[in-house]
């Protein structure tokens, strides 16, 4: 907070003070009257007997007020004038003319010169006083006028400059994850500085991606603020290995909590798992997305849910649609700035306009760069009339582990080298809490452990599901694997969750240190019936009849590959591994 | 032009009070003012320089005006017109009618400042 400069001449300002008067005019006996009347109504006179004395007092003596003879030998008023007024540039300086011309192009000439009023000989007291005091209103209003707009232009490039520095504060929280990653395009123009629009990607730890697309209601700073939050929450808990579902429901409630209620934040989370094939798609109140195969429309992913920060935890819901994907395919995904681009017809570029643009496909051309090509020339001249985000993701083969970045470099010292951990989750437990981010959270305090925690994470997760999936519920696992099977293995999966009733599935951890770094073993029960793989008519190689047909498939593959060592007891309702890491 | 007094009397007591003190450096100042705004006028006729001729009538008109010499400032104002329709012939006879009132000006403002004094 800065106090504001003390004004030098306050008196004036409120109108009560003496004024600087310059004043010029040849004839001694009219400036000595002048003069005389001036001193006489308590202001300071400056007096020059020619334009050439006119123009240095003005320099040296910045007058407020100038009264200046039209006719002057020496320069005379015009000149002297238009002089004054080049000097005072910005500054309002009244200048009067004193004159006793009274043809109408005489006085126009006057007017040009920059004079902006007369003053008529014989002088009469009033008349100048009156004259004088209109005039210092005139000056005062325009200082008052320039000072603010001069507040109001360093007030906004002060703002402008805070945004700027806020804006590098933000960037960092709300960073773009992996939205570089080649097989992600993307566009965002923001109408201001900071943007209502959000987009984030992140890989997850055991393969795979996370996309949100988020609009805020409004724009600029206000919308932006809700944009921290989101981000922190997402990226925290995609790097810990949550879920888009677990995300989504922290979200809303931390919006429900801090948006006031008229605000709010249509979002789009995308599961992108590359290994399956697969895409879950939550949309709360974005437009559709599309999924775009060669130039032909496969899906339009349409918003079925209300935006996040408007219902409670408890009626709000996670369900996601979930679509079969081939390498190649690609998901595009927008905010209404998008639909709502004008021409210069205000007509709205709207799904017709994306539609044209898809189908109006050229082979070899990215549906990103169609859809982009297609709003500018749609819009022309135009100026976006809000934020505008595009986003492309495209679908590819990817078999295991994202590349995640590995971590610091381990310490033997720090952290538990030695210890034990066991962790069950029960009955309903089951249908509606994810243990994953908890047990890799226990492993990472391993600082040995934590530059794997995709592999750990992949490990985890395959133990679990398999527990939960073939073990807890009995789905056959070939089901996930054909297309007919798909549908039918998730709504299943569901239905069966919901009626889990005496069942279990334990975790045993156990740590160790070795002279070559750590070992981890993990054992992971379930309260499954296990499966008669004796019997099983699936059972080809020694492996399969090991692991029983639970393990068929990638799962197994993966754990082999990642694990020093497997084994399977009680039809695999007991698995046990052992994974070493080292210096 | 008979019917108008040489010294406006209103103007001069208005002026008296604005000067106080320096009413007699006033006129003082106007004399001496006006002999030399006379030459002026003479010099640029006998030049035949029209414009001086205009400028130097204007100038000489205003501070008339402004100390109450009313009918000199009209014969100002007469040898302005001239000077501005460039026909100095016709403003030799006003300078003379100038140079006349102004003797008459002279005159009353002596007598005003004895008046005063006494």
């Amino acid at each position: 907070m800065d106090a504001p400069a003390t004004e030098p001449d306050a008196g004036i300002a409120a109108g009560s003070g003496p004024l600087r008067v310059l004043i010029a005019d040849d004839s001694d006996s009219d400036r000595l009257i002048l003069k005389t009347l001036l001193t006489r109504l308590g202001h300071h006179v400056l007096d020059a007997a020619n334009g050439h004395e006119a123009v240095a007092l003005f320099h040296s003596g910045q007058p407020d007020i100038v009264l200046l003879d039209a006719l002057m030998p020496a320069m005379d008023g015009m000149e002297a004038a238009r002089e004054i007024k080049r000097c005072a540039g910005e500054r309002m300086v009244p200048l009067i003319f004193i004159t006793s011309l009274s043809a109408a192009e005489d006085l126009a000439r006057c007017l040009e010169a920059g004079g902006d009023g007369f003053l008529s000989k014989p002088y009469n007291r009033v008349m100048i006083e009156a004259k004088i005091n209109a005039f210092n209103r005139m000056r005062l209003m325009h200082q008052t006028l320039s000072d603010q707009r001069d507040l109001m232009h360093e007030r906004n490039r002060k703002l402008l400059e805070e945004q700027h520095v806020a804006r590098r504060v933000f960037d960092n929280v709300a960073h773009t994850g992996c939205l570089d990653a080649p097989n992600i395009r993307y566009h965002a123009s923001p109408l201001s500085i900071f943007s209502g629009d959000v987009l984030f990607a992140s890989p997850r730890p055991a393969g795979g991606m996370l996309v949100f697309a988020g609009d805020f209601t409004g724009h600029g700073l206000p919308a932006a603020m809700g944009a921290m939050p989101v981000a922190e929450t997402f990226y925290g808990m995609a790097g810990k290995g949550f879920d888009g579902a677990d995300i989504l429901r922290e979200i809303n409630q931390k919006l429900v909590h801090i948006l006031p209620k008229d605000m709010f934040c249509c979002g789009m989370m995308v599961e992108a798992d590359f290994e399956l094939g697969q895409l879950n798609v939550w949309n709360g109140g974005l437009p559709d997305a599309w999924l775009v195969r060669s130039s032909v429309v496969l899906f339009r992913l349409s918003s079925r849910h209300l935006p996040l920060g408007i219902l409670s935890t408890d009626q709000f819901s996670v369900e996601m649609e979930t679509i079969r994907t081939l390498p190649g395919d690609k998901l595009l995904l927008m905010t209404d700035g998008v639909l709502e681009c004008s021409n210069e017809a205000g007509e709205l570029f709207a799904e017709r306009g994306v539609r044209h643009a898809i189908e109006g496909l050229s082979s070899g051309l990215h549906p990103f760069d169609a859809l982009m090509s297609e709003i500018r020339r749609f819009t022309g001249r135009q100026k976006f009339r809000d934020d505008l985000t595009l986003c492309c993701l495209e679908m590819f083969y990817q078999e295991g582990l994202a590349a995640l970045p590995e971590g610091t470099v381990p310490s033997s010292l720090a952290g538990p080298a030695e210890w034990n951990c066991v962790y069950e989750i029960r009955e309903c437990t089951l249908e509606k809490f994810n243990p994953l981010p908890l047990l890799l959270h226990i492993c990472m305090e391993v600082p040995g452990l934590r530059r794997k925690s995709g592999e750990i994470y992949t490990l985890l997760s395959e133990l679990y599901n398999n527990a939960l999936e073939h073990g807890v519920l009995e789905l056959p696992s070939e089901w996930k694997y054909t297309s007919e099977g798909f549908c039918q293995y998730y709504s299943e999966r569901a239905k069966r969750l919901s009626g889990v009733s005496d069942h279990y599935i334990r975790f045993s951890f156990h740590h160790e240190p070795m002279h070559w770094g750590g070992r981890l073993r993990i054992i992971c029960e379930d309260s499954g019936q296990g499966f008669d793989f004796q019997n099983h008519p699936a059972l080809q190689s020694m492996e399969m009849e090991q692991s029983g047909p639970r393990y068929a498939g990638r799962g197994l593959i993966l754990l082999k590959r990642l694990a020093d060592s497997i084994r399977f007891h009680n039809q695999g309702s007991r698995v046990e591994i052992s994974y070493d890491w080292y210096f | 032009m008979v019917d108008i007094p040489h010294l406006d009397e209103e103007a001069l007591a208005e002026l008296r009070d604005v000067m106080e003190d320096e009413f007699s450096l006033l006129i003082e100042t106007y004399l001496t003012d006006s002999k030399e705004r006379i030459e002026r006028l003479k010099e640029a006729m006998m030049k035949g320089d029209s414009d001086a001729f205009t400028k130097a009538a204007h100038s000489f008109k205003g501070s008339c005006i402004n100390i109450g010499a009313t009918r000199l400032g009209e014969l100002c104002q007469k040898a302005e017109t001239a000077g501005r329709n460039g026909d100095l012939n016709q403003g030799s006879p006003v300078v003379d009618e100038i140079s006349t009132e102004f003797q008459r000006v002279i005159e009353a403002f002596d007598t005003l400042m004895v008046r005063d004094v006494g």
